[in-house]
């Protein structure tokens, strides 16, 4: 038995401590948790896990029918489907750790009302979910993309492929702290709940997804487009993986410190709300 | 009490001055921008905005204090039971412990992993098999995936569910799902248990298997065990020591028989000698063709052997030919002790005074409540008419010092049967 175990709690906030390690030692209910949110929301479906593929794919259909043929946005050259396939699906994974996270308090309110577990290990694990099933996806992006390759409609930068899974953990991260951000305020200010959504929505406009940034030329909206951090990871990825991409040194730099800082704030404000927001749902 | 206990064995829990301030009304529904107003009034000094002209300054959030100023030392391998009615903030300060939420003054030190049972089977999912609950809510509960793979075969084997483990738990009964739901909380190896009301559903055998359990884990293997209930049989037979809560305060600590008593003294105040009733009162099964319209006591306290009368008012639509009383005595927290049968006899429509004597002989030292029943016999049919529910109270008292010491009712129970009584032995009496 583990005498040497010590819990202090006061009422005063612990400082700025991140609690990592405890999450750590949670690790076996992270993979629960991730287990899980994939065995619920395919039980009952006539389609299953097909859902994962087809959403995103229809979506792709879309945006190539409306902005690449009525609209005819550029895209770089890059076959259509493959292009917005790609963004759709990378996208998907930047929004679902936003909105996933966003209601991690008030959508688990009965369980963290009855026992005490570090609070963090649900906003991970949606981030993994939201992960795998971006891999999931790309297994089909991948068939497109054998089948361009073998007709030479595109050339991947294939020396920049060891940044993609840098990138995906970037927005991963990103996207984690800007939805527990949320989540901590909205047990206080519930509008922010509703706001998310369609938030999130304006937001891909903002961002090179249903166009690439090269048809944006110099004006306020590219330096806009250039300020928004998800723009850059965007572009970066497309250039390693599909061979074309805008990539501007400095605003990379500013993309990746912004999601440290967006990261780190969103832990410090999550354990702080942690403590007492039972009192307050 | 903590200083009579010996200071060399180990604390498993010190609470020292911990509050619990709640805010009443409705909390969060402010809006963004009033908050942001307030504060930027508050950063340059100025009157906040938001406050209503002529508000007292002081009863702005009107908050009440659940916990008030809580101060306790709990051993290593102790059991300790928590009473107290409900409001009394048995379960505000089981949520501190868990750390669901933080106290608003004070400090908790805890040495030693907590397993916190504030509800049965949390985090379990319907669609999920019982062997994925088991795994989901024991990670919940604090163990890694290795430590329930090895207690996998024990805790199956004690929830009595095995033939519907790979069953999700939607299809199980209630019962099967609490039996579960216990077995993984039973089995963790944490230091601190935490338990409130859990075993409160259930049936008898598995709740006794459970308490079992429980007492075996505090007392074996020097785990501590917080334990909330209304039921004074189990706190009876799980702790060996009891804290009575009023008002956010302690108001005792120490011998679980004490705690007891203290504790159903404030609900003697159900005891009367006369009681009125409406129609509304009777129970909802029964005929209905009668009501019982008051029920007076010879007295609500009598001494232990001496014949209580009691005069029952009955207001009848119809004649019965064979009424009769079945009543049911029972503690003052609701569990039955017997069954009193009466005499049947016949009345006509309308009022009829009828009055019993109750023998008091076989009833230990206590406070006891009494449900009667009455019923028509038709032919060999017992039909229940109306049902007056845990509504008359009576005392029984008794100067008689049994073996050396007052009544124990934790192991002698509420029942003083006749003395047994020496069989005349012919042949074998050498004195013949």
């Amino acid at each position: 038995m583990d005498t040497n175990y010590h819990i202090h709690i006061t009422s005063k906030p612990k400082g700025l401590s991140l609690n990592l390690r405890e999450v750590w030692d949670y690790r076996d209910l992270i993979v629960l948790f991730t287990k899980r949110s994939f065995a619920l929301t395919f039980k009952q479906t006539v389609l299953g896990p097909a859902w994962i593929f087809l959403n995103p794919l229809i979506t792709s259909i879309i945006h190539t029918l409306v902005f690449g043929e009525i609209a005819g946005f550029g895209t770089d050259g890059i076959p259509k489907i493959l292009f917005y396939f790609t963004s759709t699906a990378l996208w998907n994974y930047y929004a679902n750790c936003i909105t996933q996270n966003a209601t991690t308090f008030t959508s688990n309110a009965a369980v963290f009302g009855k026992v005490y577990f570090p609070r963090l290990s649900i906003p991970i694990s949606n981030m993994i979910s939201a992960l795998i099933r971006f891999a999931i996806q790309m297994l089909l992006v991948g068939a497109f993309l054998v089948f361009f390759l073998l007709r030479g409609e595109v050339h991947p930068h294939w020396a920049y492929w060891p940044v993609l899974p840098f990138v995906l953990l970037q927005l991963g991260m990103m996207g984690l702290g800007v939805g527990i951000i949320v989540s901590s305020l909205t047990t206080k200010y519930r509008d922010l709940s509703i706001l998310v959504g369609f938030g999130v929505q304006l937001w891909m406009y903002a961002t090179p997804i249903v166009y690439s940034l090269s048809i944006v030329g110099p004006s306020l909206t590219r330096n806009i487009m250039l300020i928004n951090p998800v723009t850059l990871p965007v572009e970066v990825f497309r250039y390693a993986f599909l061979g074309q991409g805008t990539i501007v040194a400095g605003y990379l730099i500013w993309s990746i410190v912004f999601t440290f800082a967006v990261m780190i704030l969103g832990i410090l404000i999550f354990n702080r709300v942690e403590k007492t927001f039972m009192d307050t749902v | 009490m903590a200083d009579m206990t010996n200071d060399s064995r180990k604390v498993a829990i010190r609470i020292s001055g911990v509050k619990k301030r709640y805010v009443l009304g409705q909390i969060g529904g402010r809006t963004l921008q009033a908050d942001l107003q307030s504060w930027w009034a508050r950063k340059h000094g100025k009157e906040d905005p938001n406050t209503v002209i002529g508000q007292d300054q002081r009863l702005i959030g009107q908050s009440f204090m659940a916990l008030n100023g809580i101060d306790l030392t709990i051993y290593q391998g102790e059991a300790v039971g928590i009473i107290g009615s409900n409001g009394a903030g048995k379960s505000t300060l089981l949520k501190l412990l868990s750390r669901v939420t933080a106290p608003t003054a004070g400090e908790i030190d805890l040495y030693g992993r907590v397993a916190s049972m504030l509800e049965v089977g949390t985090g379990f999912n319907g669609e999920m098999t019982g062997r994925e609950n088991i795994y989901m809510n024991g990670t919940i509960l604090g163990m890694t995936k290795a430590e329930i793979d090895k207690k996998m075969e024990q805790i199956v084997e004690f929830s009595e569910v095995r033939d519907f483990i790979d069953t999700p738990v939607k299809r199980y009964s209630s019962g099967m799902y609490v039996k579960l739901a216990f077995s993984v909380a039973a089995h963790l190896d944490n230091e601190i248990m935490i338990m409130d009301e859990v075993l409160a559903v259930g049936d008898m055998a598995f709740q006794k298997k459970c308490l079992g359990k429980m007492r075996e884990a505090a007392m074996k293997e020097g785990r501590t065990v917080l334990y909330v209930s209304h039921n004074m049989n189990t706190i009876r037979q799980l702790c060996s020591r009891c804290i009575v809560m009023d008002q956010g305060k302690v108001i005792f600590d120490g011998d679980v028989e004490k705690a007891i008593s203290l504790y159903s003294a404030s609900k003697d105040a159900l005891i009367r000698s006369a009681y009125a009733f409406t129609e509304e009162d009777q129970g909802p099964e029964g005929e209905k063709s009668a009501w019982i319209e008051s029920v007076v006591l010879s007295s609500s306290d009598v001494e232990q052997g001496e014949d209580l009368e009691i005069t029952f008012r009955i207001n009848s639509r119809i004649p019965m030919a064979s009424a009769g009383f079945r009543c049911v005595v029972t503690s003052l927290s609701g569990e039955a002790i017997g069954l009193v049968p009466s005499e049947e006899f016949s009345i006509g429509a309308g009022v009829t005074e009828i009055t019993m004597v109750l023998r008091t002989g076989e009833l230990a030292p206590g406070s006891y409540l009494f449900d009667p029943v009455l019923y028509d016999r038709r032919k060999e049919d017992y039909v229940k008419i109306t049902h007056i529910i845990q509504a008359i109270g009576f005392r029984v008292s008794s100067a008689v010092i049994y073996y050396n010491t007052v009544w124990q009712k934790k192991y002698w129970g509420n029942v003083l049967f006749e003395k047994m009584i020496r069989v005349k032995d012919q042949e074998e009496d050498p004195g013949e």
